[in-house]
């Protein structure tokens, strides 16, 4: 069976399963658009550099319906991160988000499925804002993630509240038995003048191939700030496309810090559309990939209303004979003045098989903006390492301070300690050196 | 101490050192001095294992060791110590740890333990205030950011916490004025012993008024052209470069 036909059969299985979720309408024309698209293939223009084509040859088991798990509490401790016994947890399971997993500990937060959300008091929410991440990526691979959505949830972040502790987001496939395609689907909203810091991962357990097809979509009112860490460290047989959709409706805060350290082929679409005036976004990534693993960032900053400040920097550290991609939009909208974006793209390779593609795309449609962008691909300071080889530091080691010190730059950003330390540590490990 | 015989050095096929002799023994101070291009600071980066440059001829032994042979971490274990002209800046990497880490390698080298943490701050303050380093800078990252005399002085204070046998400092002097001059010398001068010797590499004289030299060498076209004690020095800041390069130059034509 092809994989059109396969998705087909799976579909029609899911619509006769869900009929009254409300949600029908929309995965049918989402199914209708991907039927139209297929996937992406490297001659569509964002996915020159990212193929993913081949990973569709492959048969993934596909869950679409909710069974109960027969992962270990072992397991699932060894996903946990630091600081996980204050923070609430939601766990996706293979794409589903599990309610019995997951633990809400703060009455700030309003969790429940997106089905049910999109009938009751947050159904307005919902109908004005799901999907709207398709605005931006008109490819099959986001229509595939609605065309199945199901087992969604609905993050809702109470107005003038602050949880005292963050969101972990785990996403986890089972890929014990069987080829996995997992496609979690979130939509958080964040209320006007609250806080929230949200912290996401992804584990695939078990030895067979995973990929997975992500969409999380945010939106942020007036006077709200939110902090978005995304970490990716799974094994080199998984692949994903984890989509962050944002957008600020109201003058907000928004702080994203997306490490990406392993995994086969990971590609990820961070949009943050400023929609109102004097909104501020910063957007930082760290790439560290060896072995064979391709990283792709694609980052669209969409500046759709005046005064808004954006400042992006991405670090890259690419070995072996892993790939880069770095792609960032800058969209200025005609009615945009006093634009202040800035962008910042920073790679080194370590070896001559490394390679790395980095394109900044400014598109300025207004005329009074401050708009900036620079990319470097370049080697490992080499007066650096002797100065610090002159002090006795061996090369080797030398080169690790470098590295570190490199990654710093982004480290630093990551705002909750436990986490800012869980990724130095797993950078320290990848180096060989624990400077602390 | 340090034999550098008949060395030849330089960069990209470009021959820089024509044949360098030096004797350094325990307890000495040598300055080299000598006008701009005359291949001070090469001899200094050769000394301590610069990659960009080549030696073709020559060798130099550092306790009866080919220094030539060790890459320069090794050099360092041995007891040798460059501060540099320009120090690099190095953003992300705090001054404590890269200290702590050196330190630590060089024991390592040396096959002692690692220096326990009380220790390490209690030596490290006491070294910071003899070179009149804030504390706030150790939290810093490398030189980032620092002034001239800011990075001149964590040389010197690099220095006084790895406890050189042989201390190079290549124009450690320049752009500084003459109150951090005195810090710098008086840092020098109290790390000297009979034990250990420094070569400071110099365009003027000034320095040599704080850190008093036993030998004076002017060093030109790439050799040392003359050798004497410190009067050497005043006189080629009173009668300037030329005199000697006109000296040279002509003998250099008689000769031929």
């Amino acid at each position: 069976m092809n994989t059109i036909e396969y998705f087909k059969e799976r579909f029609d299985l899911l619509q006769s399963v869900h009929k009254d979720s409300g949600l029908d309408i929309i995965r049918q024309k989402a199914f209708n658009t991907f039927n139209k698209m297929g996937i992406p293939t490297t001659r569509h223009e964002e996915w020159k550099y990212t193929r993913i084509s081949g990973l569709f040859n492959k048969e993934y088991q596909f869950p679409v319906t909710q069974t109960a798990t027969s992962l270990s509490q072992k397991d699932l401790d060894a996903v946990r991160l630091p600081g996980h016994e204050q923070a609430s947890e939601l766990f996706f399971i293979n794409g589903l988000f599990s309610f019995p997993l997951s633990v809400v500990r703060s009455e700030a937060l309003v969790v429940m499925p997106l089905e049910e959300a999109a009938k009751n008091e947050y159904k307005d929410i919902v109908s004005k804002n799901f999907g709207h991440s398709s605005n931006y990526l008109k490819d099959g691979i986001n229509a595939l993630n609605t065309a199945f959505v199901q087992g969604a949830v609905f993050i809702h972040v109470k107005k003038g509240q602050i949880p005292e502790h963050p969101i972990y987001i785990y996403n986890i496939t089972d890929a014990r038995s069987g080829n996995i395609l997992s496609q979690p689907r979130s939509l958080m909203h964040i209320s006007e003048n609250a806080q929230v810091q949200i912290v996401e991962t992804y584990t695939t357990i078990g030895l067979e191939e995973s990929f997975t097809n992500q969409v999380m979509e945010i939106i942020v009112e007036k006077d709200a700030r939110v902090e978005y860490y995304k970490i990716q460290n799974d094994a080199s047989h998984t692949n994903q496309v984890s989509t962050t959709h944002i957008r600020q409706v109201g003058k907000s805060y928004t702080h994203t810090v997306t490490i990406s350290l392993d995994g086969g082929i990971v590609r990820n679409n961070l949009n943050v559309v400023l929609d109102a005036e004097y909104c501020e976004a910063h957007l930082y990534g760290l790439y560290f990939q060896q072995g064979q693993s391709h990283i792709d960032n694609h980052t669209v900053v969409d500046n759709v209303k005046p005064n808004c400040f954006s400042n992006e920097l991405y670090k890259g550290i690419i070995d072996d004979n892993a790939t880069g991609v770095f792609n960032g939009k800058i969209f200025v909208q005609p009615q945009a003045q006093k634009t202040n974006a800035y962008q910042s793209n920073k790679n080194v390779l370590l070896s001559d098989t490394a390679s790395v593609n980095s394109k900044p795309q400014l598109e300025i449609f207004a005329n009074d903006v401050k708009c900036s962008h620079g990319c470097t691909v370049g080697r490992l300071n080499e007066e650096g390492l002797f100065y610090l080889q002159s002090r006795g530091i061996s090369e080797k080691i030398a080169r690790s301070l470098l590295l570190h010190a490199f990654a710093v730059d982004i480290l630093e950003h990551i705002k909750p300690e436990p986490i800012r330390k869980y990724v130095d540590k797993l950078i320290s490990e990848r180096l060989e050196f624990d400077i602390t | 101490m340090l034999t550098i015989h008949n060395l030849h050095a330089g960069i990209e096929g470009k021959e820089i050192l024509n044949g360098i002799n030096l004797e350094i023994k325990p307890g000495e101070v040598h300055a080299i001095m000598g006008p701009n291009g005359s291949g001070k600071s090469t001899l200094a980066s050769v000394l301590a294992g610069r990659k960009d440059f080549e030696v073709t001829e020559g060798s130099v032994e550092f306790f009866g060791k080919d220094l030539l042979g060790m890459p320069p971490e090794k050099r360092a274990g041995e007891g040798l110590f460059l501060a540099f002209q320009y120090p690099v800046e190095i953003p992300g990497l705090s001054t404590t740890n890269f200290i702590k880490t050196a330190v630590n390698e060089i024991r390592k080298y040396r096959g002692e333990e690692p220096m326990d943490a009380l220790a390490f701050l209690k030596l490290m303050k006491e070294q910071m205030a003899m070179m009149d380093i804030d504390q706030s800078l150790l939290s810093r990252s490398l030189n980032e950011g620092f002034s001239g005399g800011e990075k001149k002085r964590n040389e010197i204070f690099q220095m006084a916490m790895l406890k050189p046998k042989l201390a190079i400092l290549d124009e450690t002097d320049s752009g500084l004025d003459i109150d951090a001059i005195r810090i710098v010398a008086n840092g020098v001068n109290k790390l000297r012993s009979k034990d250990n010797a420094v070569l400071v590499v110099t365009h003027y004289q000034r320095l040599l008024d704080y850190i008093i030299p036993d030998f004076v060498h002017v060093l030109y076209n790439g050799r040392i052209v003359r050798s004497g004690s410190k009067k050497l020095a005043l006189e080629l800041e009173e009668k300037g470069y030329d005199f000697i390069k006109n000296e040279i130059d002509v003998s250099e034509e008689v000769n031929q």
